[in-house]
C-alpha cells in the first residue's frame, strides 16, 4: 500500500520544487526592484556621501550645519514692488509686508572658521507668503558658483580634504582638480578680484541658480536674482580678525534697520539656464522685485533659523525650478544635513533620554 | 471557495498594490539620490502617499461594510492566524506611513505641498524631539511594510500554485459563484 504512494509523490515532488523555485523568483523580483531603487546595486553619488565629505573636511560638530555652520540668524520683513506681481503670481509679491527669518553665514563645515578667510559669505531667507506660498532661498556672494555639476562639486571636496597630520589643503590636489575643470575659471577669476567689504550688511547675495516664473498669463521667464545692499561698500580691513562680522551686523542692526533690494535678472533666449558657473551678459534686463528689511539679529544657538533648512526648491506656487542640476542636489543633501543636526539637536534638548 | 472579495476591493486591492510598492521605490529612490530625479520622486511621494491614506481608509470602509470569502477551511489554524495578521498588520501600514510622513514634515518645519497652491496643514507642532523620532520611524515603518509586502506575495502564489485552494482567485477579476 505504501509503495505506489510513495513513487507518486516522488513525482510531485520535482514539480513542486520546480513550484517553490518560481515562487522564490517571483519574490526576489520585486526585492531587486526596491534595491535598484535603493542604489544598492550600483555606486551612484548619494546626499550621504556627500554629508559625510562635508563632515571629512569641517569635522563633524553635533547640533550644527554640515556647511556653512558658522553664522548667526537675522529676522525682519520683505515689501515686494509692483513690479514682481507683474513676473510673478508667488503670495510673497503681494502687496505688503511678509515676515522673514535668515541667516548669515559663511561656509566651511567647522561653526569656529575665521571670517576674513572666508572665500564668500552667505544667506539663507525664509519668506512667509502665506500657505502654499512660502520661499526658502540660500544665496551665495560669489558671481557664478564653482562648478556646474553635484558629481564635480563632490569632487571638488575631496580635493578641499585637509591632510589629517597638517591639516592643510593638499595644493597638488586642488591644482590638478582645477586644471581637469576648466569651467571653475569664472569662480576663480571672481575670487582673485573680489576684495571682501567689510560687513554681511554691505554683502550682495546671489542665487546663482536660475528659476522660472511664471505670471498670471502663464508666461514663464527664466531668471537669476541677487540681494543688493543699499549699504555702502567699505573694503574689509586687514585687522579685521576672525571672529568680526557677527558682532558688526548686530551693532548695525541695533543702529538701524539694514536693507537689500532684490533685484531680477532676466534670461535671452540661449542664456545657459542649467549652468551656474556662467554669468549672463551685464545688459540683461533687471527688474527691482522688492525690498529685503533686516531689523533683528541674534546667536544662531537661540535662533529660530537654527532649526530650518533653507532648501532652495521650498518655492511658493508661481516661481518653480530650473532644470540646473545643482538645485537637486542641494536639496537632497540640504535634507541629510538637517536630518543628521536636528537629531543631535534633539538629544541635545533631552541629555538624559 | 471560488467565493470573490467586493469588486471595489479587488479593484482598490490591485491599483493600491502598484501604487504602495511605486512608493517605496519613490522613497527609497529620492533619498539617496542626487540626480535630477530627485525633485520629481519628492513632488510624487507626498501627494501620491497621501492619496494612498484616502484609498485605505476608503478600502478599509467598504472591506468593513461587506462580506468576505473566508479562508479555506483545511487550512492550518496557524496560518489562517499569521493571513489574517499579515492582513491587519498592511491595513494598518498603508494607514499609519502616510500619518508618518505627513508629521515628519511638520516636525522638521516644512510646508506639506500637495500641488500648486494646495498645502495640507501641519499635523503637529514643530519640534526636533519629535522629527529625530518620526523621520526614522518613516524610513523603518517602511522596510517593515516592504518586507510584509515580499512575504504576502510569496504566500498568494503558496496559495495559487502549491496549495491551489482558489484564494488567489478570490482577489482576481470574476463574478462570485452561488
Ligand atoms: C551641489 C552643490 C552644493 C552642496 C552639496 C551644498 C551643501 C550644503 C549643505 C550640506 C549645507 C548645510 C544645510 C543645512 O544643514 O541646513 C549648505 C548650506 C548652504 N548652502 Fe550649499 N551646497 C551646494 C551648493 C550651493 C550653492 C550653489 C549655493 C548658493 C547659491 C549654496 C549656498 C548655501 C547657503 C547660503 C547655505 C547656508 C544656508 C543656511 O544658513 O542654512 N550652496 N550647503
Ligand atoms: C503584487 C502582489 C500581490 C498579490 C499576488 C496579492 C494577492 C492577494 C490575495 C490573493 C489576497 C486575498 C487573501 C485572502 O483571501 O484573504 C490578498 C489580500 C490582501 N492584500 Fe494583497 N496581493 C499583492 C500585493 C499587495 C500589496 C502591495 C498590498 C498592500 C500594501 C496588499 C494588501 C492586501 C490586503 C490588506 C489584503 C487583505 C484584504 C482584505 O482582507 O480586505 N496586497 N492579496
Ligand atoms: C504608502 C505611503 C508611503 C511609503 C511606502 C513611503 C515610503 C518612503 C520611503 C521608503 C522613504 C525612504 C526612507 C529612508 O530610506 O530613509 C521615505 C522617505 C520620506 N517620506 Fe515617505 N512614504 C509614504 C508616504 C509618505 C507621505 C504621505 C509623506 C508626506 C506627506 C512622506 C514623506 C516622506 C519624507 C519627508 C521622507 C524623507 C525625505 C528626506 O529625508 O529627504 N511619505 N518614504
Amino acid at each position: 500500500m505504501k509503495h505506489p504512494h510513495t513513487r507518486h509523490n516522488a513525482a510531485g515532488l520535482r514539480s513542486r520544487t520546480g513550484r517553490f523555485t518560481l515562487i522564490a523568483l517571483l519574490t526576489a523580483l520585486p526585492a531587486l526592484l526596491f534595491a535598484w531603487s535603493a542604489g544598492w546595486l550600483s555606486s551612484r553619488l548619494s546626499p550621504q556621501q556627500f554629508v559625510d565629505q562635508l563632515e571629512q573636511n569641517g569635522g563633524r560638530h553635533a547640533g550644527f550645519r554640515r556647511n556653512h555652520a558658522k553664522g548667526l540668524c537675522v529676522s525682519g520683513y520683505f515689501e515686494p514692488s509692483a513690479d514682481a506681481r507683474r513676473l510673478s503670481t508667488a503670495g510673497v509679491f503681494a502687496a505688503g509686508r511678509h515676515s522673514v527669518n535668515g541667516r548669515l553665514s559663511i561656509p566651511g563645515g567647522n561653526p569656529y572658521g575665521a571670517d576674513d578667510k572666508a572665500p564668500l559669505r552667505s544667506l539663507g531667507l525664509q519668506i512667509d507668503g502665506g500657505s502654499a506660498h512660502e520661499w526658502r532661498m540660500a544665496l551665495n556672494s560669489s558671481a557664478v558658483f564653482v562648478v556646474a555639476r553635484p558629481e564635480d562639486f563632490y569632487a571638488l571636496l575631496q580635493a578641499q580634504q585637509p591632510d589629517p597630520v597638517s591639516g592643510r589643503r593638499d595644493k597638488e590636489k586642488l591644482r590638478a582638480f582645477f586644471n581637469r575643470h576648466p569651467e571653475t575659471a569664472a569662480f576663480r577669476q571672481w575670487q582673485s578680484q573680489h576684495t571682501p567689504s567689510d560687513s554681511f550688511a554691505n554683502s550682495r547675495y546671489n542665487s546663482l541658480n536660475s528659476f522660472v516664473f511664471t505670471d498670471n498669463a502663464g508666461t514663464e521667464r527664466y531668471l537669476r536674482w541677487s540681494l543688493i545692499p543699499q549699504q555702502a561698500y567699505q573694503p574689509q580691513a586687514a585687522d579685521n580678525g576672525a571672529d568680526f562680522l557677527a558682532a558688526d551686523f548686530r551693532r548695525r542692526v541695533a543702529q538701524q534697520p539694514q536693507r537689500w533690494t532684490l533685484q531680477l535678472q532676466l534670461a535671452a533666449d540661449g542664456d545657459p539656464v542649467n549652468d551656474a558657473t556662467r554669468a549672463w551678459p551685464a545688459e540683461r534686463p533687471t527688474v527691482n522685485a522688492g525690498t529685503l528689511v533686516i531689523n533683528a539679529a541674534g546667536p544662531q544657538q537661540q535662533g529660530a533659523c537654527r532649526d530650518i533648512n533653507f532648501d532652495p526648491l521650498i518655492l511658493p506656487a508661481g516661481i518653480r525650478p530650473s532644470g540646473d542640476p545643482l538645485l537637486a542636489a542641494r536639496s537632497a543633501v540640504y535634507s541629510d544635513s538637517f536630518t543628521r543636526r536636528i537629531t543631535e539637536q534633539a538629544t541635545q534638548e533631552h541629555p538624559h533620554d | 471557495m471560488t467565493d470573490h472579495f467586493h469588486w471595489l476591493i479587488r479593484t482598490l486591492h490591485w491599483l493600491m498594490a502598484i501604487a504602495v510598492f511605486a512608493m517605496l521605490c519613490i522613497g527609497a529612490a529620492m533619498v539617496s539620490s542626487v540626480a535630477g530625479s530627485h525633485s520629481w520622486l519628492t513632488g510624487l511621494h507626498r501627494p501620491l502617499g497621501m492619496l494612498i491614506l484616502l484609498l485605505a481608509l476608503l478600502r478599509l470602509a467598504v472591506r468593513l461594510m461587506t462580506r468576505q470569502p473566508g479562508l479555506p477551511p483545511d487550512m492550518p489554524r496557524l496560518q489562517q492566524r499569521a493571513a489574517q495578521a499579515s492582513h491587519i498588520l498592511l491595513y494598518s501600514l498603508m494607514i499609519v506611513l502616510p500619518l508618518v510622513g505627513w508629521a515628519t514634515l511638520s516636525a522638521g518645519g516644512y510646508p506639506l505641498i500637495l500641488a500648486g497652491e494646495v498645502q495640507l496643514p501641519p499635523l503637529l507642532e514643530k519640534s526636533n524631539t519629535l522629527y529625530a523620532l518620526l523621520r526614522p520611524a518613516h524610513r523603518w515603518l517602511a522596510y517593515a511594510l516592504l518586507l510584509l509586502i515580499l512575504a504576502h506575495l510569496a504566500a498568494a502564489l503558496f496559495h495559487a500554485l502549491i496549495r491551489q485552494d482558489g484564494v488567489l482567485q478570490s482577489m482576481l477579476p470574476g463574478r462570485a459563484k452561488k
